[in-house]
């Protein structure tokens, strides 16, 4: 379910490191619990984000959530397709529902991230 | 936290729960969209059993019914429901419910949830001299909701009640999938359909077969998630967002249900009044024409001045645009007037659009 490569946080991103750049998403867990995506708010490419930040803003139906960033960086680039198609982020969150990319600040801020055997360890404290 | 008795059968389909008044309910199934659009285009069936049912019975309980309320309970016969509210003195919400006349001198009253004690209170207190009982019977009840154009076919597998000749509001009793039923033709999304009232200790019988028998016309389960959104494209009002002790039932667009020249009833002078001399403010519907979605308490400004706040407001999947309602001074209710809600520190365009926001063409 949760890619072996990819590294975790607790606000339920995803981050896949490539280099000193990192995709970021949100995970399954974290779609499903919000429900349908009707809109994704992102920052602008060039706007630059320290370690936990909000750089954007989900809205599903139900509820407006903050995305976090995971590590402190610039924004390359956003997903674009997720403005006339937000529902990609419930269909695909771990692929094609992809959020921003960052250029790292700091590659040793990637310590702090969970791996993914921690992160399935972590929702499991979460059940009940 | 209270569940109902479809608790399990929801889990095995894969609900996901919240707490909603102390009551473990489903949020969605499938998800709010597809189960939204469900309703809307083929059929859904929902679990309300969270629902509060308040029994008044007696010589007088017509009597007292008619003090209570602003309908005209007069009109009901042992056949028919009606949409109503339990008033304030002010002209205000206790509550809204419906008032089912079981027999000459019992009437049900169906109420929120979130509501049901206050409401039991609320009618006791007011008992005074009317020779009447009343009786908190909310645990007894299991209550389903069958909503969308295929729910009359479905539902007329399983019983011997002729659905086709029933009428909007009108009830019926009788066995459904071999249970014993009170059915009424009502529902709170805005689609034709039924909802069903059981004292079975087995309701899952009725929940297992509309779903078995539901299943080739496109019948899904629908939780709370998708109930609100039907409701709110419907223009169906949601106590705690759009009604409560502070909007009166006029200011609330639900003048059609006052009646007064049935007698008196808590609240008349305060309407009749308000009536006369006309509403300083009302509600209207809007739709939000920049990005984001307009959520309950948000500010809404006209001219850079902030006039109301935000009750319900959602985005809606059937119309596929972010909606709301609020209260505003009469002088700006007109359609068209332009507004802005504030979306998380930014002011976004929107403007006053005809409520309902959505009728259904059937």
């Amino acid at each position: 379910m949760y890619p072996e490569e990819y590294h975790y946080t607790k606000d339920h991103e995803w981050i896949k490191v490539e280099n000193d750049e990192a995709v970021v998403g949100i995970t399954d867990f974290a779609q499903k619990q919000l429900g349908d995506v009707v809109y994704v708010e992102l920052p602008q490419v060039g706007a630059v984000f320290e370690f936990h930040q909000s750089l954007g803003v989900i809205e599903s139906v139900k509820a407006v959530s903050d995305i976090y960033s995971p590590l402190s960086g610039e924004v390359i680039a956003i997903n674009e397709e997720l403005d006339g198609s937000p529902e990609i982020v419930n269909e695909d969150p771990h692929g094609k529902g992809w959020i921003i990319r960052l250029k790292l600040r700091d590659e040793t801020e990637i310590e702090k991230l969970m791996s993914v055997s921690e992160y399935e360890k972590f929702l499991e404290g979460l059940e009940d | 936290m209270k569940t109902t008795k479809l608790y399990s059968s929801q889990k095995k389909l894969g609900a996901k729960m919240i707490e909603f008044f102390g009551w473990e309910m489903p949020v969605n199934f499938s998800g709010i969209i597809e189960e939204h659009m469900a309703v809307r285009t083929k059929a859904g069936l929902f679990d309300v059993s969270h629902m509060g049912e308040i029994m008044i019975s007696g010589k007088q309980a017509l009597d007292f019914v008619q003090y209570l309320t602003p309908n005209n309970a007069a009109r009901l016969t042992p056949d028919k429901a009606q949409y109503t509210a339990l008033t304030t003195p002010k002209g205000t919400f206790i509550d809204d419910m419906l008032v089912y006349c079981l027999d000459e001198d019992k009437y049900l009253c169906v109420v929120n949830a979130a509501n049901s004690d206050k409401d039991y209170e609320w009618i006791l207190s007011h008992k005074g001299g009317f020779d009447v009982s009343v009786e908190n019977q909310s645990d007894r009840y299991t209550q389903l909701a069958i909503q969308g154009r295929e729910a009359e076919a479905i539902l007329q597998s399983l019983t011997g009640i002729n659905l086709d000749e029933m009428k909007t509001f009108r009830t019926a009793r009788g066995s459904v999938a071999g249970v014993g039923a009170l059915v009424s033709r009502t529902g709170y999304t805005g689609e034709d359909g039924f909802e069903i009232y059981t004292q079975s200790e087995n309701p899952a019988k009725i929940w297992d077969a509309l779903l078995e028998e539901g299943k080739t016309r496109g019948l899904l389960p629908i939780g709370l998630g998708a109930r609100d959104t039907l409701r709110l494209e419907a223009t169906l009002m949601l106590y705690g967002n759009d009604i409560d002790e502070t909007t009166t039932v006029l200011e609330a667009g639900l003048g059609w249900l006052v009646k007064f020249k049935k007698g008196d009833f808590l609240g008349r002078e305060v309407l009749l009044k308000q009536k006369e001399e006309g509403l300083r403010r009302k509600i209207v519907g809007f739709e939000i024409l920049g990005r984001g979605i307009a959520r309950p308490h948000y500010s809404v400004f006209i001219n850079g001045e902030k006039v109301s706040a935000v009750n319900s407001g959602s985005y809606s999947p059937y119309l596929k645009k972010s909606i709301g309602l609020t209260y505003l001074p009469i002088e700006h209710t007109e359609e068209g007037t332009e507004l802005d809600v504030e979306i998380r520190g930014h002011l976004v365009k929107a403007k006053v659009i005809p409520l309902p926001f959505y009728k259904r063409d059937y």
